[in-house]
């Protein structure tokens, strides 16, 4: 009997690892091919830490780089602006559009980029027309683009607490609609707000189709324009906006898990005060 | 700090079709505690939001110190209000939930107020806690010392104790009396325990369907009840066939007076089983079914012909009323309902 479990622990062991192994090869060699592919010029990764040289060898892909990232800032900021007290109003005062709100949000999740861009076009050549070519106009798109991800994580951290009571409190004891959002709600939900702008600026970091396909530019679209000349800087800075991508990742999960490991603390605390006794004053 | 009067004016507010709030009126005394009691969706805890301004009244008048807040928000109402669990901002201390309102209102000794409040209610030793290092009752007193610490004009508890286990319960409610009476805010209270409601209010409100069927002290409530319904809410009752005759009803052999003229002649008489009294007798009309020990005082099943009685007695006279015993029931002259 022994004997059969520890075979079978075995063969267990034996799979894991062999996927694990499968999978690390198959994720990890474009990895290792990127890295090999793009020292094979010397001057690439020098070139790509220093910003005056990278800007005059350059321009398109310098352009890019600081398109993408305001892009990615405002399309967090413009999200958390219209997506948390909409979301908190909608708890408080409409709880029962709260599965349409959802599957608005959700929406753009279900329609592939290409089709967007159809309805897009002609709602930008109207934006072109108000607010002119600039690449920041792509915003108003990725702020649709970005929905389903923040909606989830600002909604996950608004079921975590009770905005109903908490606001009631809050008001009750003399706070407006805006200290409200500010001192209270705010900060109970802060992990959820920051883990919505960090997968905002991931995936707007990674967006080539809209902008490609509007004719705007950003990092993807330089990256693309850059392949055709200078292939081993292409594959460095898209190496580069990967491991930055990853590292916003990472950060999300130690968010995530600091929480997490934060109310296992929590939970010894409370050990204390269940010991001591109702006061009796 | 003295109390202000609150009236309440003809409140109307529907859900859909339910009438939460009947024409209900309902007038406080400055300083008085009242405790608004009544089954669940009986509209009592509708009137206390409509009273804080976090629900509106489709009509109805609010009336605070004589002015009419019925317009204001929420915000600017001066209530201090105290919910049924949950409501402390969970990124605070204990004493910087205390600190919130007085911040708000640009106090300047803030602190040394909030230190005072939470002292008051007993737990200044935990100002440094975050709420969830602290027990329910724990919380409740700090929601407490948070409501009373704007000095509010107004003091407004909804089931504040329904979370908590009986023990810390009992001992909360007595503390609340005890800090109202020195503080001296006009309080509403709700509840859906008679026992809390009674114990310690000044006067309760026994509300139904979205209207008060009687508002007069615990005793007059317990005692002299205004309509069936309050009768039988509050406390346990018997429910007895009777005879009418004249101004009294015939239940069980004995003649008790009527609270209220009945209609018909033979009618279900409410009768409180601390009136029925029980003697071991072995030609009596009854017989023990059953006993349920309650502490100092006990409770015993009689069965009287087809009819159940439980009466209530000493626990030192259970020994002689062991299930199966022949006993006489008799009733005590006191004033009756009838349902």
């Amino acid at each position: 009997m022994a004997g059969v479990i520890a075979r079978r622990a075995r063969r267990q062991r034996a799979f894991r690892w062999t996927v694990l192994i499968v999978l690390g090869v198959f994720f990890v060699l474009p990895f290792i091919a990127m890295i090999e592919f793009s020292t094979r010029d010397s001057t690439t990764w020098p070139a790509l830490f220093n910003w005056p040289e990278l800007s005059e060898r350059y321009p398109a892909l310098a352009e890019g780089i600081t398109a993408s990232l305001l892009q990615a800032a405002l399309t967090a900021l413009l999200m958390l602006v219209l997506l948390v007290p909409t979301a908190v109003w909608v708890r408080l005062r409409l709880p029962r559009l709260r599965r349409l709100i959802e599957f608005l949000c959700l929406l753009p999740l279900t329609i592939p980029a290409i089709v967007l861009v159809v309805g897009l076009a002609p709602v930008y050549a109207w934006v072109t027309y108000f607010l002119g070519g600039s690449s920041l106009t792509l915003v108003f798109a990725y702020t649709i683009l970005v929905l389903p991800y923040a909606y989830r994580a600002i909604d996950a951290g608004l079921s975590a607490i009770d905005v109903k009571t908490l606001a009631e409190a809050a008001r009750s004891l003399g706070a407006s609609w805006a200290t409200v959002m500010w001192r209270v709600v705010l900060p109970n939900i802060r992990s959820a707000v920051l883990s919505a702008a960090f997968l905002s600026v991931a995936l707007v970091l990674g967006e080539f189709t809209i902008a490609s396909l509007l004719n705007r530019t950003n990092l993807q679209v330089a990256i693309n324009f850059l392949g055709k000349s200078s292939a081993t800087m292409s594959v460095a800075v898209s190496l580069t906006a990967l491991l930055l991508a990853f590292v916003l990742l990472l950060l999300l999960s130690l968010l995530g898990g600091r929480r997490r490991s934060g109310s296992t603390v929590d939970t010894v605390a409370t050990a204390a005060p269940v010991a001591t006794k109702e006061p009796a004053a | 700090m003295t109390g202000v009067a609150v009236q309440l004016n003809g409140l109307r507010r529907t859900f859909g079709t339910v009438h939460a709030l009947d024409n209900l009126d309902l007038a406080i005394e400055p300083g008085e505690f009242v405790a608004l009691l009544g089954p669940s969706g009986c509209g009592k805890t509708t009137a206390l939001r409509v009273l804080a301004g976090l629900e509106d009244a489709d009509s109805g008048q609010v009336l605070v110190g004589g002015q009419d807040v019925t317009a204001l928000p929420a915000n600017r109402r001066d209530m201090g209000m105290v919910f049924q669990a949950y409501s402390l901002f969970p990124h605070l201390t204990a004493l910087a939930n205390v600190t919130f309102g007085l911040s708000l209102r640009g106090r300047s000794k803030s602190l040394n107020r909030a230190k005072e409040m939470l002292e008051l209610v007993g737990i200044a030793q935990f100002a440094e806690r975050y709420p969830h290092q602290l027990s329910g009752g724990q919380q409740q007193r700090v929601a407490l010392a948070r409501a009373l610490a704007i000095e509010p004009s107004v003091l407004l508890l909804d089931e504040p104790l329904s979370a908590l286990d009986a023990k810390v319960r009992v001992q909360l409610r007595d503390e609340i009396r005890r800090i109202q009476t020195e503080v001296g805010t006009t309080t509403l209270f709700v509840t859906h325990d008679q026992e809390e409601a009674l114990a310690v209010a000044d006067r309760v409100g026994v509300m139904r369907a979205g209207k008060l069927e009687q508002l007069a002290a615990p005793a007059d409530i317990y005692l002299t009840p205004a309509t069936p319904f309050v009768a039988e809410f509050v406390g346990l009752s018997n429910r007895l066939p009777g005879r009418v005759v004249g101004q009294e009803v015939e239940v069980l052999g004995t003649r008790l007076p009527l609270l209220a003229p009945a209609t018909s002649t033979t009618v279900t008489a409410l009768v409180r089983p601390e009136s029925v009294q029980v003697t071991p007798e072995t030609d009596g009309n009854g017989k023990v079914l059953t006993t349920s020990f309650l502490g100092p005082i006990s409770k015993v099943t009689i069965t009287v012909g087809e009819v159940l009685v439980v009466a209530q007695v000493a626990t030192d006279r259970l020994a002689s009323l062991a299930p199966g015993t022949a006993v006489r029931v008799t009733l005590q002259p006191v004033p009756v309902a009838i349902a």
